[in-house]
């Protein structure tokens, strides 16, 4: 049973979606926490100390120890309240298969995505959505694969890999808003489409997912203040 | 030892450090296991049809069911055969073992493999971020025997790179990056590791490594 919330901490900055993975897993467990707003423009002493190698959110705190890396802090919340409701799967197989999507996700999926802000002209963007687009097509699939007709990846309820994917719904809907592309939907990602919204509207959720509108409004301000192209 | 009914075959390449992280895991169970040797520029239909992701190796097929990724393979040897844990029991110690695995996966690694292939031009980015990466490993090892402690873990399979490779592409590239001068403690670590009863048989020979890599330079 948590102490208080002083007792836990998290450092990080609403718009990231690292750093709700780490939030909808606490809420999973119905953890009381402190969220500590950072500026990254002008770090805090505590995120320094908490993570000196990288410098960076997430960061959770807890009994004064920090953890470090959002899924590593998601797999460190499951196995500190272990109590149910389980984040990760039971069976070792089935944590191999979330543990290698979510890889995935942070190594292949996620650059690529990351990238179409930044992208330089009609082109190189065309290139990146194709590789966004490919990857969705991959995940659909895996999707329909894992949750076997139930609605999750982790099938009743919200699991490791609806986390490490679902946190990027917030941005995907920015990205579709600014290009006008389509990233899921039921033409393309039916299976996607359907969990995305029940996703959205999870208790864990909903609280820590910011509404679209607040982040493209970030996201131009962002743009404005950093350069790149309209 | 596995049972009648284990089934355990592993597709690796064997100058590959990624496909010798899931030989040393393998080993250190002591899981009987099969082994089949990839040619990665004639894939198997077997790596094709397991791995279709990435199509690369190492593979794992444990009873019929692939998984992919040395470090995700790993992990499910770790939780499937209990005995030589590879993490501690303890979940902060668990999470800071993650952590530094995923540390020297992917901000150690790509520094020291660019800074032997780099060409001129970006070999002297690629040997400072390689020493930086360098000097953060020596400050965790510490005192410690390896990285896991008294015995190898997670992090000293993870960095077997760092531990055996370094020390052949260094001499190779006329490089001196990991040495006893610069970095004693991370450099008597590799002893360690290297020597290491049950690492050094999974290990490929030297001098097969050594003559594999001098004929992939100019």
């Amino acid at each position: 049973m948590s102490k208080g919330e002083e007792a836990v901490k998290v450092l990080g900055v609403w718009y990231s979606p690292f750093v709700m993975r780490v939030r909808i897993s606490l809420n999973i467990k119905s953890v009381k926490y402190n969220f500590l707003e950072e500026n990254l423009g002008d770090k805090s002493q505590l995120l320094l100390q908490s993570n000196p190698v990288h410098k960076k959110v997430p960061v959770l705190i807890h009994e004064d120890k920090p953890v470090c890396e959002s899924l590593i802090i998601v797999e460190h919340v499951d196995q500190v309240w272990s109590s149910a409701p389980s984040i990760l799967p039971s069976h070792p197989y089935d944590r191999a298969i979330a543990r290698f999507w979510a890889a995935y996700i942070d190594h292949k999926w996620y650059p690529a995505f990351k990238g179409i802000a930044g992208a330089k002209g009609e082109k190189e963007i065309k290139v990146l959505m194709r590789e966004v687009d490919e990857g969705l097509a991959l995940l659909e699939d895996a999707y329909n694969n894992i949750s076997k007709g139930k609605p999750f990846f982790g099938g009743d309820r919200i699991g490791y890999l609806d986390i490490a994917f679902g946190c990027f719904l917030g941005w995907i809907r920015v990205t579709e808003t600014v290009t006008g592309a389509e990233l899921i939907s039921e033409a393309k990602t039916p299976g996607l489409a359907k969990w995305a919204k029940k996703f959205w509207e999870d208790d864990a959720v909903r609280p820590v997912m910011p509404e679209t509108e607040k982040l493209v409004e970030f996201f131009h301000v962002v743009r404005t203040k950093y350069g790149g192209s309209a | 030892m596995a049972a009648k009914e284990e089934q355990v075959k592993f597709l690796g390449k064997w100058p590959s450090p990624f496909s010798n992280r899931v030989e040393l895991a393998l080993k250190l169970k002591g899981i009987k296991y099969d082994y089949s040797e990839e040619d990665l520029s004639n894939k198997s239909q077997e790596l094709l049809t397991s791995n279709p992701v990435h199509k690369k190796v190492p593979v794992l097929i444990h009873n019929g069911r692939p998984i992919s990724e040395s470090l995700v393979i790993v992990e499910y040897i770790d939780e499937t055969w209990k005995s030589n844990p590879f993490l501690p029991p303890n979940p902060y110690h668990r999470a800071s073992a993650r952590f530094w695995s995923k540390l020297v996966d992917e901000k150690c690694l790509p520094p020291l493999w660019d800074a032997f292939w780099c060409d001129e031009k970006g070999r002297e980015k690629a040997v400072e971020e390689a020493m930086e990466a360098l000097k953060i490993l020596e400050n965790e090892i510490g005192d410690k025997r390896f990285f896991g402690g008294d015995d190898v873990g997670l992090v000293d399979i993870s960095a077997n790179f760092v531990g055996y490779w370094v020390d052949i592409l260094q001499e190779i590239a006329g490089l001196q990056l990991l040495t006893s001068e610069k970095f004693p403690k991370l450099y008597k670590w590799s002893q360690e590791f290297s020597t290491h009863p049950i690492v050094k048989q999974a290990l490929p020979p030297r001098d097969k490594l050594f003559a594999f890599f001098k004929s992939r330079t100019g």
